[in-house]
């Protein structure tokens, strides 16, 4: 028997005490906080971890989800609270290649939390809602001491319906794929930093929020073959390809010359010391299937305006598992590696 | 993007990597002083592109890397003080003292927060006038402009919750530090543009004759890093040993006066230790004792704290040059970016992190 503390145990030891924030980031601290805690604990099987669960009853299909949102500042260039609440559920929904049935709320308020400042959240949820044709079906309220919560959390619970036929999932990666985005990236995460932070730039940049289910739809309707797909929120694109490429033990390249960023995007990245790849989305998805594809699906996402920006990124390669490279404009080559949490923004 | 998209031209590398072939005839070792040229050149895979005789050695030019423990110590106990909202550069937070990090505190209840300038802290010190608002001036002869003028701007206002906790530091005196071990293996030397679009280039005059080597003042893009080591291979093969400036529409000669002027009025000279290297002498800046009231250290009480590194880091070799991270034992197994063992581990700029980031799966070089 060896005593050696890095000898592999299962579940893996969390190195820190205390929940940091970085274990909400989207990166490495997470998964560990996944790996060594919940999915142990709860005992549930980590390769079947997608933005949505699969569920056989009856007969049909359903896809199961739910999500927290504590966005900070609750109004942002482009969105709110109350829709960030609704699309990323349904668009969680929407990533396992379902139709969004219905979905559920749960509000935590603050107390002394302005109903000026909660009516146009709830406004913003029905609009939304409307948007996907998705009903707000059931719910629940708990109000805590002034001090215990920041005005207002949400959380959203979607059930979807999966097609006949369709099975997206991670596992289903394979070399030989071809990488797609349906629009350009970072837009999120820098309309609500440049809010946050009180950074003003010559180009204002507006959030991307919004649903995507109805992209997944034209894909399937144009009879493709979605091996997976996955929205690039926290973490980015570059997160989103390092889960996919260890799930499904792959390794992934991305053309860098590909990757459709905005310009006052990549200036904003710029001056900050950020890199847009691993700047969150909430209007965006990614997806694999056969290169033989590419042109009908970019096709099929291009003719909606949202879908405008859609392109072909990179493919799916053999290994090392979990790899993921980038070709620079240079025709140089670097990893795109996971994060531990969010960036920082850099001294100089 | 204007301005960013030229210097980052694929043809235009090509060509600059092309003349740096015809040129080169013989092995030559460059460093490249500032931590964002490294990350530049790491991110960009610049040395894919160089021959085979042309070798970078990643300098000690990252401010979070060389701050050290001590300091990180005394940022977290001042951190720790109930009333006390510290602010820092982002990167700073996760770097490791020698027991935690500032998020860490931070996460136990402390109100520790990123700031993007020192103004920025200043405002908030204006805003929160029960609190006592500490700023981490932490950086090289970039950042002292900007900190200079939070703590001159406070003494004007009268601000006395507003105090700076200084790891200021100064480049020439660490490349004396570099270039006079009898360890030395650099040839020539890409200074850091930004840090010369303040102070200049004359303190490098001495440094180019004294040691006999050439210094190109470079910026931080693809084609500006791929030029500067063109100059600098070009120098080296005709035997030339002079002070260059690939940066000229930043950087002038006499660099930029009134932050200097600035700079002196706040800060004098002082001896500095460097995370991993050790004791520099006049290789830091200090606050001048006119303005010894808004030093955190006094004000707090925590000047002595003082911690040691981790006997398995290497990092000062690494920031010397001598090692590549990937040579280092520790590299990727017990120290990596979640569990970091010294900053340039922590530190976006900090070599061993840009390697880890973006080179982990290649095998390591051969020393």
């Amino acid at each position: 028997m060896t005593a050696d503390p890095l000898a592999l145990a299962c579940p893996r030891p969390l190195r820190h005490d205390t929940v940091q924030l970085a274990h909400g980031g989207g990166g490495r601290l997470m998964k560990e906080l996944l790996e060594g805690l919940f999915l142990p604990a709860l005992g549930a099987d980590p390769a079947a971890l997608h933005d949505s669960a699969v569920l056989e009853a009856g007969g049909a299909r359903l896809a199961f989800t739910t999500d927290g949102f504590v966005v900070h500042p609750r109004a942002f260039p482009g969105g709110d609270l109350g829709e960030l609440a609704i699309y990323g559920t349904v668009n969680d929904l929407a990533m396992a290649g379902a139709e969004p049935l219905a979905l559920s709320t749960a509000f935590i308020l603050e107390e002394g939390l302005p109903f000026a400042e909660l009516a146009p959240l709830v406004a913003s949820m029905k609009t939304a809602a409307d948007r996907c044709g998705v009903r707000l079906v059931t719910g629940d309220t708990k109000v805590v001491d002034r001090g215990k919560a920041d005005g207002v959390f949400i959380t959203t619970a979607g059930l979807g319906l999966v097609p006949a036929g369709v099975a997206v999932h991670p596992r289903r990666v394979r070399p030989g794929d071809a990488v797609l985005v349906s629009g350009d990236l970072g837009r999120h995460g820098i309309a609500v930093l440049s809010v946050r932070d009180g950074l003003r730039f010559e180009t204002p940049v507006v959030s991307d929020c919004g649903p995507v289910h109805h992209l997944v739809a034209a894909l399937l309707a144009a009879g493709l073959d979605l091996h997976c797909l996955r929205d690039p929120t926290r973490g980015g694109l570059a997160s989103v390809l390092n889960e996919i490429a260890l799930a499904a033990g792959v390794a992934v390249e991305v053309e860098e010359a590909r990757v459709p960023v905005d310009g006052a995007v990549l200036g904003a990245c710029e001056i900050l010391g950020l890199d847009p790849l691993y700047v969150a989305c909430e209007g965006r998805l990614v997806a694999f299937l056969p290169e033989a594809e590419v042109p009908r699906a970019l096709a099929a996402l291009r003719a909606f305006p949202e879908g405008a920006g859609a392109a072909a990124i990179g493919r799916v390669t053999e290994g090392p598992a979990g790899r993921v490279a980038l070709r620079t404009t240079l025709g140089t080559s670097r990893l795109l590696d996971l994060l531990s949490g969010e960036q920082l923004p850099r001294i100089c | 993007m204007k301005f960013v998209e030229e210097y980052r031209d694929g043809a235009a590398c090509r060509a600059l990597a092309a003349a740096i072939r015809r040129k080169v005839t013989r092995p030559w070792s460059l460093m490249e002083v500032c931590g964002g040229q490294t990350h530049a050149i790491v991110r960009f895979g610049l040395d894919e592109l160089l021959p085979r005789e042309v070798g970078l050695i990643h300098g000690p030019g990252c401010p979070v890397c060389v701050t050290p423990v001590a300091l990180i110590d005394q940022a977290l106990a001042i951190a720790a003080r109930p009333g006390v909202v510290f602010c820092s550069f982002g990167d700073m937070l996760r770097v490791p003292g020698s027991t935690e990090d500032l998020l860490s505190v931070k996460s136990r209840g402390a109100d520790v927060r990123a700031v993007y300038s020192p103004l920025d802290a200043l405002a908030l010190a204006r805003e929160l006038p029960g609190r006592e608002v500490v700023f981490f001036a932490v950086g090289f002869e970039t950042t002292a402009p900007a900190n200079a003028l939070a703590v001159a701007q406070a003494r004007r206002e009268g601000l006395r919750n507003f105090s700076v906790l200084v790891s200021q530091v100064r480049v020439p005196p660490a490349l004396e530090a570099i270039l006079a071990s009898p360890r030395r293996r650099v040839d020539a030397l890409l200074a850091a543009g930004h840090v010369c679009s303040v102070m200049g280039t004359a303190e490098y005059l001495p440094l180019a004759a004294r040691h006999r080597i050439p210094i190109v003042v470079t910026a931080f893009e693809p084609v500006d890093l791929l030029q500067g080591i063109l100059l600098a291979v070009s120098q080296l093969e005709e035997g030339r040993a002079e002070v260059e400036n690939q940066y000229a529409r930043l950087v002038k000669a006499e660099g930029n006066r009134p932050a200097q002027r600035l700079m002196a009025e706040v800060f004098e000279v002082v001896d500095r230790t460097w995370r991993g290297i050790g004791s520099i002498p006049a290789s830091g800046f200090g606050l001048r004792e006119a303005y010894a009231d808004f030093d955190a250290g006094r004000r707090f009480g925590v000047a002595a704290l003082g911690g040691a590194e981790s006997p398995d880091c290497q990092s000062g070799l690494v920031l010397q040059g001598l090692l590549k991270p990937m040579q280092c034992p520790a590299f990727g197994g017990a120290c990596t970016p979640d569990h970091p063992l010294g900053a340039t581990m922590v530190s976006g700029e900090g070599a061993c992190a840009a390697y880890y980031r973006y080179r982990r799966f290649e095998p390591a070089e051969t020393p």
